[in-house]
């Protein structure tokens, strides 16, 4: 059977839809009302609530575990501060990415991983003969994120820390309405929000809690579909979608590097050593030969097309996943993973791969699409990611 | 002699239909002779009891070839493949291990034992997926020889070679450890939940008389990992019907192109003159001529049976003779008045639809192998069992059922010969095992029918009652299977062919021998 998060008793009388989708073996709700449209808005405009309890989490602790996270990551985690969130990719040998998460700091002995895969058995490998425990806590430790402008207001009711002056990917333990959390100022989103981890025990205490005091602020309940079309806005990959993690691949040319992802700001290559850094250091070299990038469509192309059939154009309701291929100077430069149209932007937006010649903001390129059962080329660019980057996503 | 033939196949065992279909649809007139009333070999359903019907020896589908199932279009002469679910481990605690299907359910179950063994799972069944595709290859060619300098082996050394290179360096070393690692010990390095290592382990020791700690078991485990249903690797299905159904569509289509099929037409012997095959005498004195003559026999039977030592080099008559068998497995057949009910999990759930092993250690299948190596049948043996009426109602009359209960060791050398008490000792055994896991299981026994070695022999003809026509053992595979220089279907009687599972690739209901064997033969007729 599939498994149920510790909110489901909340969350299950309010899934309308009864659109329940799979994330890491439980199940979670695409959309709570019959559309998803309100949640969406809801993340830009108000507050959202997510369950995120599926993430994969482990606690690494012990004189030796910054250095086991440092080895295993692709950023600097010997030198980051207590209470600093990192995200970071980490690679095999071969600097292919496996995964990508976050590391948080709890105190200088005590790391908080998240993934998306298990990765425990890998941490484990990287241990041998380092003096560090690893607990999987994954169904222990429960986790919302709460997105949106009115985030911060409605989880200051709560808590006894002064949460203006938690900075963007900084973290607080704290409590609310005096139950022991963390919370840190991370999200999926790109916007100003927060992710809450918590004892799963007190998981419904704090989903109350929260509905009761962002009530006045217009809290909702958001599934995935509303936080698939966030995360593309934010320019934000998705594993499994936008790219096929290293232990999955069946060939070579399925993996990537996290130069590829657009992640070089990530890898550390200053660092002595981490798994996968010799062939990072030559792929640095060299330049990586593929890029992902952020893909907009021209509006009046697209208008253009549906217009040749007599229809108007017709626009995604939710962000789809799917590889797509991507044109320049007639041939296939590149194929978009996932896109959705932006009701925020008022754009066509994709996030895709392409080869690093074509990666250039600015530069044309097209996307194929269908036009009443015709493939297309629709007009596009090349921009830069993100594609949504709001000030107060950092102030 | 009403008619003529270009070939003769000797069997109606599912390689003998095979290579038969092959062979007609590239033109040939070919006949099948069968010993028995049916064709089928050792893949047939039987109604053994009133209502309740029986795949009475091989009892599930996994490696026949997909490519054999579109050429002879076996899907429109009646095969469905049902898929089959689940594994489930019973462990002497009271508790269950189990394998299901769907990748979240699967993962949830594994981490009640190990987080560990859930995260390598899927890294295993990745390499396992890539070493079964590395494979692949040699079951849809003859084994190149490398002792050869013959053209054509060289060739296939060559694209072996290359292909070999194109696997990249981690994925050949992962192949040259399961080539020479026992079953256990590879295991090891993955996994550490005893009942998950068992389990596995038991496919590298099925049909063969070595235990999970033998080297050269896992090989015998990618070997059934190599199972490929609709492209998926490790896919284990049950044929509609019961295995007699595959048969049956392999019959319909060998009649389709033109195959002549006579059963209860045993075959006395090959008629040879001067080193060439003429046809065959069967029992009956009837002579039937051919200049191709096939037999879906193992070896042994072949050479030192139909064919007979004074045709044959004494080398060459030498090797046939050491070509192991040694028969390890028995069968016990079991119409059910009313489902097992399995302490560890109770009632009837989905698990009643897939695999039930009994193999709860490494160390338990061990100590089943420790009595049969000094010729015992094991007091505790390792058990594969599967309720087809559970898939395929219409196996047994409604609200009834029918187990299939594989078992191992139960092997044919036993101490003092097999004989009608040791048989039913043997049915004892296994369901007292059995009922250890599920009590309910005695007084659900409407009828039972046990099946030794010697059974196996006596009734389907495989030579000490190997189910895979000879041991699938390293030293008696690829170029060496069944001996060296003979290894691809060709034998030192001209237009005589061997097309049965002793050749390669050999073993399971696969058909590849049968398929191989046939386009060897109209090769060499072309040359």
């Amino acid at each position: 059977m599939l498994k149920t998060t510790p909110f489901h008793p909340r969350t299950s009388p309010l899934c309308l839809s009864h659109a329940w989708r799979r994330w890491s073996g439980y199940v979670v709700a695409s959309a709570y009302e019959l559309s998803h449209e309100r949640e969406y808005h809801a993340i830009r405009s108000a507050a959202a609530l997510f369950d995120i309890s599926p993430l994969y989490k482990y606690l690494v602790r012990g004189p030796d575990a910054a250095l086991l996270l440092d080895r295993v990551a692709t950023r600097d985690v010997v030198h980051s501060g207590i209470g600093q969130v990192l995200y970071t990719p980490w690679c095999n040998a071969a600097g292919k990415v496996l995964d990508d998460g976050t590391i948080a700091r709890l105190d200088t002995q005590t790391f908080r991983m998240t993934c998306a895969e298990p990765n425990l058995r890998w941490l484990e490998e990287n241990a041998l003969r380092l003096d560090v425990v690893i607990h999987d806590v994954s169904e222990s430790t429960a986790a919302l994120a709460l997105q949106g402008p009115a985030s911060r207001a409605i989880l200051q009711q709560l808590a006894d820390a002064d949460l203006s002056t938690l900075k963007y990917f900084g973290l607080t333990a704290t409590h609310l309405r005096g139950i022991p959390v963390t919370i840190s100022r991370t999200g999926y989103t790109g916007d100003l929000g927060f992710e809450i981890w918590l004892d799963a025990q007190d998981a419904l205490s704090l989903w109350d809690a929260l509905i009761d005091a962002g009530a006045p602020y217009g809290i909702t309940p958001a599934g995935m579909l509303a936080l698939d079309m966030a995360r593309i806005e934010a320019g934000l990959m998705l594993i499994d979608v936008d790219y096929v993690p290293a232990r999955k691949a069946f060939i070579p040319s399925q993996t990537s590097s996290p130069f590829e992802l657009d992640l070089a700001w990530a890898v550390s290559l200053a660092k002595e050593h981490f798994v996968g850094k010799p062939p990072l250091v030559a792929e640095a070299r060299r330049g990586a030969q593929w890029r992902f990038v952020g893909i907009e469509l021209e509006w009046d192309a697209l208008e253009r097309l549906y217009a040749e059939v007599g229809l108007a154009p017709q626009l995604p309701g939710a962000a789809w996943r799917a590889s797509v291929p991507l044109y320049g100077g007639g041939n296939q430069v590149g194929y978009a993973t996932s896109g959705a149209w932006s009701p925020l932007l008022k754009k066509y937006i994709a996030l895709a791969h392409v080869g690093a010649r074509w990666a250039a903001p600015g530069t044309a390129i097209e996307m194929e699409i269908t036009v009443e059962h015709r493939r297309k080329a629709a007009a596009g660019r090349v921009v830069k990611k993100p594609f949504f980057n709001p000030e107060r996503k950092r102030t | 002699m009403a008619a003529s033939y270009d070939a003769i196949v000797i069997g109606g065992g599912h390689n003998g239909l095979v290579c038969a279909a092959y062979l007609a649809r590239a033109g040939r007139r070919v006949l099948v002779l069968e010993r028995r009333e049916q064709v089928g070999g050792a893949a047939i359903t039987e109604e053994v009891f009133p209502g309740f019907k029986f795949s009475v020896f091989s009892y599930v589908v996994s490696l026949l070839r997909p490519e054999i199932v579109r050429d002879l279009d076996l899907a429109r002469h009646g095969l469905h493949i049902l898929p089959l679910e689940s594994t489930l481990t019973p462990l002497p605690n009271g508790d269950y291990l189990a394998q299901w299907n769907d990748h979240d359910q699967n993962r949830r179950e594994l981490a009640r034992h190990s987080l560990r063994d859930a995260e390598a799972y899927d890294e295993f069944g990745h390499l396992m997926h890539q070493m079964a595709r590395a494979v692949k290859p040699f079951l849809g060619m003859p084994a190149p020889d490398p002792a050869s300098l013959r053209p054509r082996d060289l060739l296939g050394l060559t694209q072996i070679g290359r292909y070999f290179r194109g696997l990249g360096a981690a994925k050949f070393h992962a192949l040259w450890k399961l080539l020479t690692m026992s079953a256990a010990d590879y295991l090891d390095e993955w996994f550490e939940t005893e009942a998950l290592k068992a389990t596995k382990s038991a496919s590298g020791i099925i049909g063969t008389l070595l235990g999970p700690r033998s080297p050269g078991t896992a090989y015998v485990l990618l070997h059934h990992y190599m199972g490929e249903i609709d492209g998926v690797f490790r896919a284990w299905g049950f044929a509609k019907g019961g295995s007699g159904s595959v048969s049956a569509a392999l019959a319909g289509a060998a009649r389709a192109s033109g195959v002549e099929i006579r059963t209860g037409a045993p075959v006395a012997r090959v008629l040879v003159t001067n080193a060439q095959a003429a046809g065959v005498v069967l029992e009956s004195g009837e002579e039937i001529r051919a200049k191709l003559v096939v037999s879906g026999a193992d070896p042994r039977r072949t050479f030192l049976g139909l064919v007979g030592t004074e045709h044959l080099s004494s080398d060459f008559a030498a090797a046939i003779q050491r070509f192991r068998f040694r028969g390890a497995s028995a069968k016990v057949n079991l119409a059910l008045g009313a489902l097992p009910n399995f302490t560890c999990l109770p009632g009837a759930g989905p698990h009643l639809r897939g695999a039930i092993s009994i193999s709860p250690s490494i160390d338990y299948l061990e100590r089943a192998y420790d009595d049969a190596k000094y010729g015992e049948v094991s007091r505790r043996p390792y058990l594969d069992v599967v309720i087809p009426s559970m898939i395929d109602p219409a196996m047994a009359p409604p609200g009834k059922h029918v187990m299939s209960i594989f078992v191992q060791y139960a092997p044919y050398h036993v101490n003092g010969g097999w004989n009608d008490a040791r048989r039913d000792a043997l049915g004892d055994a296994v369901i007292d095992t059995l009922a250890e896991y599920a009590p309910n299981l005695k007084s659900a026994i409407l009828h039972r029918q046990v099946i030794t070695p010697a059974d196996i022999e006596r009734i389907v003809g495989l030579s000490e009652g190997n189910i895979f026509q000879g041991e699938l053992t390293l030293q008696q595979m690829f170029f060496l299977r069944p001996v060296p220089r003979w290894a691809q279907y060709q034998t030192p009687i001209r237009g005589l062919y061997q097309c049965g599972s002793g050749t390669h690739p050999g073993g399971g209901v696969m058909g590849a021998s049968g398929r191989l064997a046939a386009l060897k033969i109209l090769r060499e007729e072309a040359a």
